[in-house]
């Protein structure tokens, strides 16, 4: 191993700040208060919907207010766990380009998810002729 | 991946029991780490018998105790031994904090486990290295810094504004937030750590100061700030009984204030 001739303070400076941050924050927090709200919906609708046989659930999932709340919901969750898996990411995995890389396939996997998901419920939305 | 074991060279083997002192009735087991630089091989945990009734009641005392009685090679940091220094800080009984202010009788169990602050580099027995811990506290620039000429008598503030500085300006600097915090154990070197957060904030807060937007530009950073999960860690160790976490967040709130 090399002598490390870095001194204290150039490795507390580091790269310097980013200067960024504080969006993450509060995005992180404002889905967080959107899905207080969904969620318990979205538990709420799942159970209706399960009770009520195939053709009922896609009826229920038809509704325009239902299929709204349902993409809203599906939105932020996905965008939620993009964020929350970023930091875990950032948190645990320190190699550079590895780190990078899981950054890049948990914004395709969660925005993939969204997409898929998303066009579930527009798929019944419209076969619903609504 | 964040290092979650030791390194091979640290793994912590079975040291040596030191022989009970004689003549003693009321022994209490001690299982201190031990490591020299000069001695080959691994850290090892020696077991020492102390005497109570001739020891005085502090941690400090019982590690004072061994090292005239016992064993003149146990290395630790200590000064003021009234917990204003920070000198001593240690995890005694799993649980980081300040031997001197710490009874040994407040720590359960029949043998006390004593070692050096987690997750640092070990200078020599129980003395961890700090030097990463002071460059991230000189980061913050903890001075007043101001552009307005100085007054002639003095920088003014009304008892009101003296009043926010309460909570933070105790801190002794003694590093047992930091190290028991595990966003620090992962990313310390980026992280700037609880102890340097709550100076930082200490800085922010006080209505003397006129460097309050550049203090905050140098924070907003997703690994020097923003690493806080508010794991509470350092809240529940601090021996001051200081709050680092509450500072923190009034940080990430004047954050989001100057933006939103």
């Amino acid at each position: 191993m090399s002598t490390n001739y870095e001194t204290p303070t150039a490795a507390a400076r580091g790269l310097g700040s980013a200067k960024s941050g504080t969006a993450h924050h509060i995005r992180q927090r404002v889905s967080a208060i959107a899905l207080v709200f969904l969620v318990p919906w979205f538990l709420y609708g799942l159970i209706t919907a399960s009770r009520a046989g195939f053709a009922g659930a896609t009826a229920w999932m038809a509704q325009p207010w239902n299929a709204i709340l349902l993409i809203l919901a599906l939105g932020a969750a996905f965008y939620h766990m993009r964020l929350g898996m970023q930091v875990i990411v950032e948190d645990y995995i320190q190699k550079a380009g590895m780190k990078q890389g899981l950054l890049i396939l948990n914004t395709f996997v969660c925005v993939g998810l969204f997409a898929a998901t998303a066009l579930s419920v527009l798929k019944i939305w419209i076969s619903a002729g609504a | 991946m964040v290092q979650l074991t030791l390194p091979k060279n640290s793994k912590v083997g079975k040291g040596k029991e030191w022989p009970k002192p004689d003549g003693a009735t009321n022994t209490r087991a001690f299982r201190i780490y031990r490591y020299s630089p000069e001695e080959d091989g691994p850290p090892r945990w020696d077991t020492y018998h102390v005497d109570m009734d001739r020891c005085g009641p502090m941690v400090l005392d019982v590690l004072i105790w061994i090292k005239n009685n016992v064993d003149p090679t146990l290395a630790f940091r200590r000064s003021c031994r009234e917990g204003v220094c920070g000198s001593c800080a240690m995890t005694i009984g799993g649980r980081n904090t300040i031997a001197c202010t710490k009874g040994w009788d407040e720590v359960a169990g029949k043998t006390i486990t004593i070692a050096p602050l987690p997750h640092l580099p070990v200078v020599k027995d129980l003395i961890p290295d700090l030097t990463n811990f002071y460059a991230q506290h000189a980061y913050v620039q903890p001075y007043l810094k101001t552009d307005t000429p100085e007054p002639e008598k003095e920088w003014r503030q009304s008892e009101e504004q003296r009043n926010e500085l309460n909570g933070l300006y105790e801190c002794i600097l003694c590093a047992c937030c930091s190290t028991s915090c595990p966003s620090y154990w992962w990313n310390g070197d980026k992280y700037l750590g609880p102890a340097a957060l709550l100076q930082a904030y200490r800085w922010l807060i006080d209505s003397r100061d006129e460097a309050t937007g550049e203090r905050l530009d140098d924070l907003e950073d997703p690994f020097k700030l923003y690493r806080c999960h508010t794991i509470m860690n350092c809240a529940q160790v601090c021996p001051k009984g200081l709050n680092p976490a509450k500072a923190i967040a009034k940080v990430k709130h004047m954050m989001v204030e100057r933006v939103a």
